[in-house]
């Protein structure tokens, strides 16, 4: 990791430092420079070894278990958790260890694709309404005004009630419903820097829109994006969750954490761990993914480094 | 300001009629026939036919949704299939019940979580902050639902201190005038009701506030910590005024912009996000209304239900972006 050497802070590491210089153009130093505020950042860390868990968890779950995630044992119901059966069984004797094992599968996969396909879109839409003003950002915002007049959760549910219950499009749903997030959150972050100086002195120099977008107000609205897309992460995943939860997301035998949680509900006094394990599951991924983002965040904008 | 309001005012009429447009198409994306659809596979033709007129569909689309949005500007709603009831008469004490939940859980988060992250911001790095944000980010990672079985589990069923299910007591019916129970009750003189009305909406309501109160109190955190480093704080610290005025005053007065776009963004997503809440605490509100709707089939109330709720989030976005110049005159529209 970070070599404790005096010149950590230096622009031009010394000798010692590991990391190939060569290759690295002076404009990237201050992603590097992130990088290594970030290594630092113990929440960080506890969130990537968090996620890294889940995502070695989810690759090589078929190794980790001897059961499959679908065959019931009527013998073997509601068992608590024991040496045979880690976190116990759920009411049809399945193995709630394995079905949270292959479920870490499912919801990294649903995290990951919803959220890239709402901050590309969103964020694109945002940059170009703010800075952009008039009429253009009347139309864009319109759009998000249209689009966020519908709470997302709502609006989730009923696209999945036009296109059918299936994971596929509870995937496509969270996708669309956290676009406007992106772009509103954006968009209000490029108005307050629309305004500033920095701006007015690239305009003056006579330098293009599109260097203006991606050379001054992108890297400026970093940290709001990234601050989003953490709590994006998280959210597409609780989403998902609770489209499982009310029995529109994945169906059975699926081994979605939210779709366990409300087939176990009922059992939740004569059997808490039917709960428990499969909620703070859901509860830790998301809680990995935003110690990330938060160390991404503090690392990325130099106004917050101490 | 003036001029602009007017402005935007007049900018709701597009979104309306893309709303309502959404929301009309909702019938009309099922696929295959809506009518077969929503009668299911037993249904004879004479049905599907006789349901097909009522819901006006072998009409063109353009006479249709001229139809639908003559109704709603007089405020006709359509009728339940499953009730035959008129919808608009129908929707209030749902409406009612989410818009009270909403309040008191908004409350909550707001006077919590701004508070804590302001703190957090002043008292940067101490033991403060590390567990305020500590609570915040498991606050931001809880799955509502599992948060709310959980509390009903420990609080209800467990230790037995609060309700778990309902608004009130069912064996003691609340006289209904607004459908706000917490104004009902006073209303009738029944202090004994809006106790038990009031011990109704503490479960659902911190299960609901949770997730907001952790995200406004993690976004006034990160939005006070740049404005504390700004220039002019260091100013009117060295002109030695007291230091809760200057990050109360003069520092979050102007970190309050990302702050309350968060705000009315949750506002909005708990009116209609209440759902999941809803559905656990048994909460008679109107995501619970839609959610049923769609078991139903039941389109007629799935749409208004919807364009209800989207309705009010509208406005609630246009009163957040009217505030924006008011708090930061710098913000020229």
């Amino acid at each position: 990791m970070e070599p404790t050497s005096p010149s950590k802070n230096s622009p031009f590491p010394g000798p010692e430092h590991q990391e190939p210089q060569t290759s690295v153009p002076a404009a990237a130093s201050p992603w590097k420079e992130a990088f290594r505020q970030l290594v630092k950042n113990k929440l960080a860390i506890v969130g990537m070894i968090i996620i890294g868990f889940f995502i070695l968890i989810a690759i090589f779950a078929p190794l980790l278990t001897t059961y499959t995630y679908q065959s019931m044992s009527a013998a073997d119901r509601l068992q608590p958790p024991s040496s045979t059966h880690w976190f116990g069984t759920d009411d049809l004797g399945r193995d709630i260890f394995t079905r949270i094992v292959y479920g870490a599968r499912i919801s990294l996969m649903v995290g990951f694709f919803a959220v890239i396909g709402a901050l590309v879109f969103g964020s694109l839409l945002g940059i170009i309404a703010g800075y952009f003003g008039r009429w253009i950002d009347m139309i864009i915002s319109r759009i998000f005004d249209i689009m966020l007049a519908f709470p997302s959760i709502l609006l989730a549910i009923a696209i999945v009630a036009i296109l059918g219950p299936s994971l596929q499009n509870a995937l496509i749903a969270i996708a669309i419903i956290n676009i406007p997030i992106f772009g509103r959150l954006v968009r209000s972050k490029v108005i307050s820097i629309r305004e500033e100086e920095y701006i007015l002195a690239a305009k003056a120099q006579g330098m293009k829109s599109g260097r203006i977008l991606f050379h001054h107000v992108l890297p400026n609205s970093t940290a709001p994006i990234i601050v989003q897309a953490t709590l994006g992460f998280g959210t597409a995943i609780l989403e998902a969750a609770a489209l499982g939860f009310l029995g529109l997301g994945a169906q059975p035998p699926t081994p979605e954490w939210g779709r366990m949680l409300s087939d176990s509900r009922q059992y939740i006094q004569s059997a808490p761990w039917t709960v428990l394990f499969p909620g703070l599951s859901i509860m830790l991924v998301v809680l990995g993914f935003n110690m990330i983002g938060d160390g991404l965040r503090d690392a990325l904008d130099p106004k917050m480094k101490s | 300001m003036l001029a602009y309001t007017i402005r935007r005012l007049l900018m709701l009429v597009p979104v309306l009629i893309g709303m309502s447009l959404i929301t009309f198409s909702i019938i009309h994306l099922i696929p295959g026939n809506p009518a077969q659809t929503i009668l299911g596979e037993q249904a004879t033709p004479q049905a599907i036919a006789q349901l097909e007129e009522q819901l006006g569909l072998n009409e063109p689309y353009l006479i249709q949704y001229f139809d639908y949005v003559g109704g709603l500007l007089q405020g006709d709603l359509g009728q339940s299939l499953r009730t035959n009831a008129d919808i608009s008469r129908e929707i209030w004490p749902f409406l009612a019940a989410t818009i009270e939940l909403t309040i008191f859980a908004m409350v909550f988060a707001v006077i919590v979580g701004v508070n804590a992250g302001i703190v957090s911001a002043w008292k940067q790095n101490s033991l403060f902050d590390y567990t305020a944000m500590l609570i915040a980010l498991i606050g931001v990672s809880m799955p509502i639902f599992w948060l709310g079985l959980m509390q009903q589990w420990i609080f209800a069923q467990e230790l037995g201190w609060l309700p778990a299910f309902g608004r009130s007591n069912p064996r003691d019916p609340v006289e209904t005038v607004t459908n706000f129970y917490l104004i009902d009750t006073l209303l009738s003189g029944r202090p004994d009701q809006f106790w038990n009305s009031f011990r109704h909406l503490v479960l659902p309501g911190l299960a609901l506030g949770t997730i907001p109160m952790a995200i406004i109190a993690r976004m006034t955190r990160s939005s006070m910590l740049e404005v504390l480093r700004s220039d002019y704080i260091r100013t009117v610290e060295a002109k030695g005024i007291h230091q809760m005025t200057v990050v109360y005053r003069h520092g979050f007065k102007n970190a309050v912009i990302p702050v309350l776009t968060v705000v009315g963004l949750q506002t909005g997503t708990l009116l209609g996000g209440a759902i999941l809440t809803e559905t656990i605490f048994s909460w008679p509100g109107i995501g619970r209304y839609v959610f049923d709707a769609i078991g139903n089939r039941d389109y007629p109330v799935i749409q208004s239900g919807i364009l209800v709720i989207a309705t009010m989030f509208v406005f609630i976005n246009l009163i957040v972006d009217l505030l924006y110049s008011y708090i930061d005159p710098r913000i020229k529209y």
